[in-house]
């Protein structure tokens, strides 16, 4: 699917620049040439795609769905809808005020809260685009099973006493506004949304992907794994850890960790680092701080956190 | 006398929306009156689930999205 690419990146850099195909220099430069083309056209399709389903899925309508289902299909459906729903900290808040006060439980809300930054299309492009279909599957089915677990523990918890900040005993209507988007208008959308996002994450991919690039030419093979290899127990829990604070930058932290992944870190602790960078991060953390104590704030944290580290673990058993 | 409603709670997109909606407004030349709602109970009580949004005299009419100015203002005059 991408031998143009691939042609035209061994044209630019051998033919144009010159480079020598058995120098470093040359294949370093070839490695990044083409991932870069290759990521900026998978993340265009991708997410243009995602926009329009999503512009037949608005919020409200997702809502509705959720709220018709029984209580262990609704964990389910508010998994798999919070892949297409774009997840932005600054519409955390009504989002989850609007479903609590619809009467979607708190622990189907969580479900949904938990997928929603976690499995993203720019995620997936980015792990398809740097470690193929096989793992960009099992990301986002670890990412769904973990979704749901911790929706249905926190269920079980019964922590609607935690909720704070606003009238839980006050109901709402479900509301939905806009009569059907007309075709023009769903790929106006489609475009702006995709153009947004490209402006935004280009930076990240382009550093990622440098860097990547780099490490792939000029770190020796298996550098990493008497570090971070799957035997050593703690890799797993140290790449959680880290990966939180690393939000905005998934776009950039995937090709480099894919160089890493490379150079001998072990799979299980590559997953659970980028889901902890996708799916935990310190903005979220404030912005849902104004609607739960810090009590179920961290009951949330440690419940996601450890999914995250069994994941990991889990990983580097099975493939060892 | 419209009133525009801006909803969100001072993200960065809400304030590109509000001022993107208060330069539509002046471009069309209508009587207008801003207003920005940020009280998370309200936002909930209209409805809104992804901010930012527009309402225009109280009513909602797209949310979650910062439409081109073009589409805007057909928006906004269609609202009259």
């Amino acid at each position: 699917m991408f031998k143009p690419v691939q042609f035209f990146a061994d044209w630019l850099v051998y033919g144009v620049l010159g480079l020598g195909r058995a120098t470093l220099a040359g294949s370093s430069v070839n490695f990044f040439v083409f991932d870069t083309i290759k990521i900026f056209l998978l993340l265009a399709g991708i997410i243009f795609a995602v926009s329009i389903i999503r512009t037949f899925l608005p919020p409200a309508k997702i809502r509705e769905i959720i709220l018709r289902k029984s209580r262990f299909s609704g964990h389910l459906w508010a998994a798999g809808l919070g892949i297409i729903t774009p997840f932005c900290t600054c519409s955390a808040i009504p989002l989850f005020l609007g479903f609590i006060q619809t009467g979607i439980p708190l622990g189907v809300t969580f479900s949904f809260l938990v997928a929603s930054p976690m499995i993203n299309e720019v995620a997936l492009v980015m792990l398809f685009g740097m470690f193929g279909l096989k793992i960009a599957l099992l990301y986002a089915f670890s990412g769904f099973v973990i979704a749901v677990v911790s929706g249905l523990i926190i269920g079980r918890l019964k922590l609607e006493s935690l909720l704070e900040g606003f009238d839980l005993s006050k109901r709402i209507q479900n509301v939905s506004f806009g009569a059907e988007m007309p075709w023009p208008e769903r790929f106006s959308y489609a475009r702006e949304y995709t153009l947004d996002i490209l402006k935004t994450v280009w930076p990240y991919v382009l550093i990622g992907i440098g860097i990547g690039a780099w490490i792939h030419g000029y770190v020796p093979e298996n550098f990493l794994a008497r570090w971070a290899g799957a035997d050593k127990w703690y890799a797993v829990p140290l790449a959680t850890l880290v990966g939180i604070p690393l939000y905005s930058n998934a776009a950039g932290v995937i090709p480099l960790v894919s160089a890493l992944t490379e150079k001998g870190v072990a799979l299980g602790t590559t997953l659970a680092f980028m889901m902890a960078v996708t799916g935990l991060s310190l903005p979220e953390f404030l912005i849902l701080r104004r609607m739960m104590k810090l009590k179920l704030l961290f009951i949330f944290f440690g419940i996601v956190g450890a999914g995250i580290m069994f994941t990991g673990f889990l990983f580097n058993f099975l493939m060892r | 006398m419209m009133k525009l409603q801006v909803l969100g709670m001072g993200c960065p997109k809400c304030n590109k929306l509000y001022a993107a909606v208060e330069a539509a407004a002046k471009e069309l030349g209508i009587a207008y009156e801003m207003e920005k709602i940020d009280d998370i109970g309200r936002i909930a009580e209209m409805g809104v689930l992804m901010t930012p949004a527009l309402a225009i005299d109280g009513k909602v009419r797209f949310s979650a999205r910062i439409p081109a100015s073009e589409e805007l203002k057909k928006i906004i005059a269609e609202a009259k």
